[in-house]
């Protein structure tokens, strides 16, 4: 069935470079969702407006937008503002680099709300006892907060990695050699489109099953002290 | 930085838009007519409407949008003797066909399944009055269970309606001229690259919440009886 005259081989190496940007991307939302919860949930009114603000924006702008905005249009801002000061200079992105950064400012957005959830649902009362305790407030983040908001932040983390996943396949568009790009190389070279890109919906379908097995896995470690 | 380009072209951006809405609705309400059946199919207690319904939830949401548009658009081209047999190229040959289709499908596989949620959240005593009470199939799913599972599930699907209108930007890849495909357009006679992104980028901003203000609307209507 997935006779693809031996271009199967490309498409897996594809695969590589989408689980690149995915992990690197995934951990970079992690990070900044875990500050963009600690700025929604602040006291300060300023960090909470940037919060608010950067999660309101990214869900109001596709994806796709968001991508082309910051590969094509951020190099070509800064040159304008380089040639208005009187520096003339050619400025081009590595979609690697650029795929990445968008879905991690894309993606924490996600895992603030995630994070957010995650550290509202620790009991009050624990954070009091270590305000008493006199813990200053890293300890007491690094000591009580964090580690409990991950174990409470897991499902929403899952979804928001099998999101990210899929959103990789956007990144063909800003030509990084990642499965959907490798796919359509091997869908003109065999001219079998169907076969091509139905190899490469089983890969991610093959991600996805794959992901929701490790969320059960850690699901249940990070749930047995319960 | 010249933001004249972007008046300049406003009335076409505006029409790209208006394409933008359109395909919208159209999946929106056709991924509804597919979603109902699909849910229905994924509860029954027959093993060969479960199975079938369960795969196809399963695999337009394990696998990106893109790759089902690609497979719709690019991918028909494989079968185009069997396609041209029935009568079906004629459809296949049109992106914008493909990119309803695409999108439609993958909404009601993500609506079936926030549906099924939705029916099985409905409190089941309430169905067993009803068959106590002698209702048929139709009527307690018309009267009892419909109407609950509406409300329960309005949240989850007023945001896959959000989710779907923003990802009709894809369409704009297989050259349909939505706002993103109009804008691509623009950007490339004019080359006001940034200008005309965050234009159209704020005109999706715009669309996303006028449509989160309506959605809130019709939740408070639904949630009328409860205090």
């Amino acid at each position: 069935m997935f006779d693809l005259e031996g271009y199967s081989g490309i498409i897996i190496a594809g695969l590589k470079q989408t689980l690149s940007v995915g992990v690197l991307a995934m951990l970079l939302a992690t990070l900044i969702g875990i500050l963009g919860a600690l700025a929604k949930t602040s006291e300060s009114k300023v960090f909470k407006a940037i919060g608010s603000f950067y999660t309101a924006t990214i869900r109001g702008i596709p994806e796709l937008i968001l991508l082309l905005l910051i590969f094509y249009g951020v190099p070509t801002l800064l040159q304008d503002i380089g040639a208005s000061f009187g520096y003339e200079f050619v400025l081009n992105f590595n979609s690697f680099v650029a795929g990445t950064l968008t879905l991690a400012f894309i993606y924490g957005a996600f895992s603030t709300e995630v994070f957010r959830g995650a550290f509202n649902s620790i009991p009050k009362g624990q954070i009091e006892a270590a305000n008493a305790m006199g813990m200053t407030p890293m300890t007491l983040f690094f000591r009580i907060k964090l580690p409990q908001a991950v174990r409470f932040a897991i499902p929403g983390l899952s979804n928001v990695w099998m999101l990210l996943i899929k959103a990789t396949a956007l990144i063909s568009v800003i030509q990084l050699d990642e499965v959907m790009r490798m796919t359509k190389v091997a869908a003109n070279a065999t001219h079998k489109p169907f076969t091509a890109y139905f190899f490469a919906a089983m890969l991610y379908l093959g991600i996805t099953l794959v992901s929701i097995g490790v969320q059960t896995l850690l699901e249940k470690r990070y749930m047995r002290g319960h | 930085m010249d933001w004249q380009i972007v008046w300049q072209h406003f009335p076409r951006l505006l029409d790209g838009l208006y394409i933008t809405i359109q395909i919208t609705s159209l999946a929106v309400l056709i991924g509804l007519f597919i979603a109902i059946p699909l849910a229905l199919m994924r509860l029954s207690n027959v093993a060969i409407l479960r199975w079938p319904s369960s795969l196809i939830i399963l695999f337009f949401r394990g696998t990106p949008l893109l790759v089902q548009l690609f497979l719709i658009y690019y991918g028909s081209g494989q079968f185009r003797h069997e396609l041209d047999s029935i009568g079906l190229w004629t459809y296949f040959r049109e992106t914008y066909f493909c990119a309803v289709l695409a999108l439609a499908l993958n909404t009601a596989a993500y609506s079936a399944e926030i549906f099924i949620g939705a029916i099985q959240s409905v409190d089941k005593k309430q169905v067993e009055a009803g068959r106590a009470y002698g209702m048929s199939g139709v009527t307690l799913y018309r009267r009892i269970v419909f109407p609950q599972a509406l409300r329960i599930a309005w949240t989850s699907y007023a945001n896959e309606i959000i989710f779907i209108m923003q990802a009709t930007s894809l369409v704009s890849i297989i050259t349909l001229l939505d706002l993103t495909g109009v804008a691509g357009q623009i950007i490339s006679r004019t080359f006001a690259v940034y200008e005309v992104y965050i234009a159209i980028a704020l005109m999706y901003l715009a669309l996303t919440y006028s449509l989160v203000f309506i959605f809130s609307r019709i939740e408070k209507y639904l949630r009328r009886h409860e205090t």
